[in-house]
């Protein structure tokens, strides 16, 4: 389930819009422009269901999203959906994996204080006896220079 | 003809005797002949183990993908509550602070153990450097990552964590952490070949029951640790997934 973000959760000036995501889910979204800075040495891990619903999460998850891990698993991972993220780059997400290929990709992800972080993202489908079960997504810390470079290029994508 | 045994090539040398200890033990345990065959590095192991050599093995999570997937091994135990961890290092005097602050040409020492070489190189993209802008020194042991630091001909080493952490106080007064990694989910495993699949779950409970004897704890304090703990099939995919998205 993915409801509405509150303002009562956000910190520090924000602006709101509603964003459509996968499934013509409409959700409002409260954003600022205070940024968490990846944390050095970890990796942001979690898995989904073959429908993109969060199955699992690891501390890094929790930490650096806001939320807690009852509100993230069972959410679709679009809770962490940037209004600044072209949808286009999800598209090619969601193709890519479902070919049964990795995507890797520069991601701006919402917390649930309206605040975001940067990712190094990359997401493979999980095969099992022949299967897609799910798939896995890992996230580290991002080099500057690749950030720069996709805030540049990603207003054009719109 | 015994089923053939071998443990990972970055073992630590102060257990190289544990890992006897370990197999004389196992052989009673079990009523299995079992060599043990070490190998001085992993290209050799490798190549043993894609000629069929090799029935059981203590593997690097690097070589899980291979041995499962393409080789039909699989999981037994793990060291219960030891993970792989990295970590990136400087010498204490070094005008680097954060890997952010590295520049293309940095001299990087290593050595060929490939799961800690994988997680070191992710730990220094944030300072946007990777294998082709670097200047690598592989050297033989992280004793020689340290050397290399300390005399100034390296400006970075990646070294495994345990193995830092193992380093003289004196040594380690001389060096800086820049990173440490916390990734916690990588980890060497004992695993099972085809040959020896029929005993995989007497192996497993012999295994996970040796704290419970002396002569058990004896020897898995040889080995470093306390106890083993289970590796369902699951674990080992979910690591074998979580290695690919590293390894990009």
């Amino acid at each position: 389930m993915i409801s509405d973000m509150k303002v009562e959760d956000i910190v520090g000036e924000y602006r709101e819009t509603t964003l459509e995501l996968y499934g013509g889910i409409k959700r409002k979204v409260y954003y600022t422009d205070i940024e968490t800075t990846y944390p050095d040495g970890k990796l942001i891990v979690s898995s989904t269901d073959p429908a993109g619903i969060i199955t699992h999460v690891n501390r890094s998850f929790v930490e650096m999203s806001g939320y807690s891990e009852d509100e993230l698993m069972g959410a679709p991972q679009s809770i962490l959906r940037h209004p600044d993220m072209p949808p286009a780059a999800f598209k090619d997400l969601w193709d890519t994996v479902q070919r049964g290929e990795k995507w890797r990709g520069y991601v701006k992800n919402l917390r649930k204080d309206g605040g975001y972080y940067w990712v190094k993202a990359t997401v493979i489908p999980n095969v099992r006896g022949g299967k897609v079960t799910g798939y896995t997504s890992v996230r580290r810390k991002p080099s500057r220079t690749r950030v720069q470079e996709c805030i540049m290029l990603y207003p054009a994508l719109f | 003809m015994p089923f053939m045994f071998s443990v990972s090539p970055d073992f630590t040398p102060e257990h190289l005797s544990g890992w006897y200890i370990f197999n004389t033990w196992l052989q009673k345990q079990t009523g299995l002949g079992i060599h043990l065959e070490m190998y001085d590095d992993f290209q050799t192991q490798r190549a043993a183990i894609q000629a069929g050599q090799i029935d059981l093995i203590y593997a690097n999570p690097f070589d899980a993908a291979m041995l499962v997937r393409e080789k039909g091994f699989l999981p037994l135990v793990k060291a219960e509550g030891k993970s792989d961890e990295a970590i990136i290092a400087v010498a204490a005097e070094s005008a680097v602070h954060d890997v952010a602050d590295l520049l293309p040409g940095t001299r990087v020492a290593f050595t060929d153990d490939p799961d800690v070489h994988l997680m070191g190189m992710i730990m220094l993209e944030p300072g946007d450097l990777d294998k082709d802008n670097i200047q690598s020194m592989p050297v033989d042991s992280y004793v020689l990552v340290a050397k290399h630091l300390l005399k100034g001909d390296a400006d970075v080493g990646i070294f495994l964590a345990e193995a830092y952490d193992d380093l003289s106080v004196m040594v380690k007064k001389q060096l800086r952490i820049l990173v440490r990694s916390q990734i916690s989910v990588i980890h060497h495993a004992l695993m099972v070949g085809p040959k020896l699949q029929d005993q995989r779950e007497a192996i497993r409970d012999t295994l996970l029951a040796m704290p419970d004897d002396e002569k058990g704890r004896g020897v898995l304090s040889s080995l470093g640790f306390q106890a083993w703990q289970t590796v369902t099939d699951e674990n080992m995919e979910f690591m074998i997934d979580l290695m690919d998205t590293l390894n990009t």
